[in-house]
């Protein structure tokens, strides 16, 4: 055993033996009366800080208003869900198997280990499926689906980049998306479709429908949401923002989650705030933190930093004053 | 056999027993305390089970309507006030009651336990925070799935904790989160009960506890335990 590991076992063992069995004098301590007040402090604040502040609550975003507010956004997101190059559709687990899109701890990836559980074809199932379901009634749609999904891939990239490249010059006229005319095949009528039907509410019920009637599950609506650069604009105005400590505000003044000032502070600085990887190696700082939180008894050194640092003396000032003055 | 033997043997017994030795009714419920435990420090784990006490009344008086209500009535905006200012509260008492016990070294003397559920339920706390803030269903709900979904995919857990399935975090947040706090809130409470507030650092040289005559009422030796606020 090394001195240093000897003094910190032979100060354990000192301190076991002091604290183990208190042979000093005791007083008067009225536990419940000490809770009943300390029940009815925290009522009284809690109720004027309510009163005085209340709480907040921002309207969410539907696709619909997202469609109406900013109709070549919401397309342009769409386009990227149909042809595959938004951010979910190259996401990775849990939602899809995109090869190499996993982050990783070095060479590990626990993001791979549980594979795809919610699985997401962005093109089928933000697309191409609520469309099929409103096409009963549309002739034109009926004949765009049938002609998109039984085209080649290449056909199919080919009329969706004609079709994105046209939408840096389209204009918005009465809600309605104005796109320069071009070899786009059917996209422009599915993107139409979409768009109407988003415009309409439609689409929010359509990603939510499943055999049940009864829905809670908003997978596919917020991933959808956050394709769109007017989701983080909202965002961005209500400083929510990851680069703003994201997660750990809340909308408006009010007080968001402060506790989890540990998690938000790693994004904030390098290599993290820039790694493709952050989001896994912060996770992993954090168990790692968390576990040595919990084990701190156990832990030489760390256990001994209140020791050190004798910020007791000023807990127990009374009681140490009291040793001084009967020891002289 | 004997009879006295089949008794002592039996489970309901060696509970009874157990709980006797380990937790009679002057150590769970005392009427006295170490004459060390003399600081504002102590209150504030007495106020983080009151501030508790609060989130849970005002949480099960929102469920009494639905997850919707408050969005629709001024009452129902108060009762969400109030449970988020408590729950602010709580956090705000719970971080001094944890920094209080680090720097007192709280965990000496056997009182390793009592450390570890303290700290597992400050960060459970923090994951039944969480699923509150994802259940709010507003904006700030939607935004925070949005952004906290990548680092629990990242980490594995995304595939089976999903922040973006409204449901499941509802039921987190209002069935099992609260059971696994109030839980470990309870053990905790009960292994301070049964290993008594740590005693103060010796001082150098210090070989015997010694006290000032004028706040003693009582100086006995323990007889099972030391008693403690929390």
């Amino acid at each position: 055993m090394s001195a240093t590991a000897a003094t910190f076992a032979k100060a354990h063992k000192r301190d076991r033996r002091h604290v183990e069995a208190w042979t000093g004098g005791y007083r008067a301590y009225d536990l419940v009366k000490e809770l009943v007040v300390a029940v009815a402090v925290v009522v009284v604040l809690t109720a004027i800080l309510a009163a005085l502040f209340s709480s907040p609550d921002d309207q969410p975003v539907t696709i619909a208003r997202w469609a109406r507010a900013d109709a070549k956004d919401f397309t342009t997101a769409a386009l990227s869900e149909l042809n595959g190059t938004s951010e979910i559709a190259q996401y990775g687990p849990p939602y899809n198997s995109t090869a190499g899109a996993a982050q990783k701890i070095g060479p590990i990836s626990l993001q791979t280990i549980p594979g795809v559980r919610i699985p997401i074809d962005t093109a089928n199932d933000l697309v191409l499926t609520p469309l099929r379901s409103v096409a009963g009634d549309n002739p034109d749609l009926q004949t765009a689906l049938s002609q998109y999904t039984s085209a080649s891939p290449q056909q199919q990239a080919a009329w969706t980049d004609a079709y994105g490249k046209a939408l840096d010059s389209a204009t918005v006229s009465g809600g309605q998306l104005q796109v320069p005319p071009g070899d786009y095949g059917p996209v422009a009528v599915i993107m139409a479709d979409e768009l109407a039907l988003a415009r309409s509410g439609g689409l929010d019920g359509a990603l939510l429908a499943t055999k049940q009637f009864y829905q809670t599950d908003y997978t596919k609506p917020i991933l959808f949401i956050s394709a769109g650069s007017y989701f983080e604009d909202q965002a961005s105005a209500r400083n929510l923002l990851g680069e703003q400590w994201g997660m750990m505000n809340e909308t408006g003044n009010w007080p968001g989650q402060p506790w989890l000032w540990l998690y938000t502070f790693w994004y904030q600085v390098p290599p993290f705030a820039t790694s493709g990887n952050a989001d896994a190696l912060i996770w992993g700082i954090m168990i790692v933190l968390s576990v040595i939180l919990i084990l701190v008894p156990f832990i030489p050194g760390v256990r001994s930093i209140p020791k050190w640092i004798p910020i007791y003396k000023l807990v127990w000032r009374d009681y140490y004053k009291g040793l001084a003055d009967r020891t002289g | 056999m004997s009879v006295e033997a089949k008794q002592k043997a039996q489970w309901s017994a060696r509970v009874r027993e157990s709980a006797e030795k380990n937790l009679p009714p002057s150590q769970l419920l005392p009427d006295e305390q170490p004459v060390y435990v003399h600081s504002w420090i102590y209150v504030f784990g007495v106020l983080t089970i009151a501030a508790f006490g609060v989130v849970l009344v005002s949480g099960l008086w929102l469920s009494l309507k639905g997850p919707t209500w408050w969005h629709t009535s001024s009452i129902g905006l108060f009762v969400n006030s109030l449970h988020l200012w408590s729950a602010e509260l709580f956090f705000f008492f719970m971080v001094i009651h944890l920094w209080g016990k680090f720097w007192m070294a709280a965990w000496r003397g056997n009182r390793s336990m009592t450390w570890v559920t303290g700290s597992v339920a400050f960060l459970a706390s923090i994951g039944t925070a969480f699923t509150g803030y994802l259940s709010q269903q507003n904006f700030a709900s939607q935004w925070i799935a949005s952004e906290g979904k990548d680092g629990l995919n990242a980490a594995g857990i995304g595939a089976f904790f999903n922040v973006l399935n409204f449901g499941q975090m509802l039921m987190w947040h209002i069935v099992l989160m609260p059971l696994v706090v109030g839980a470990l809130i309870v053990i905790h409470v009960l292994l301070v009960r049964k290993h008594g507030v740590v005693p103060p650092y010796p001082l150098e040289g210090q070989t015997e506890f010694d006290t000032g005559p004028e706040t003693v009422v009582d100086v006995k030796p323990p007889s099972g335990g030391e008693g403690g606020a929390s």
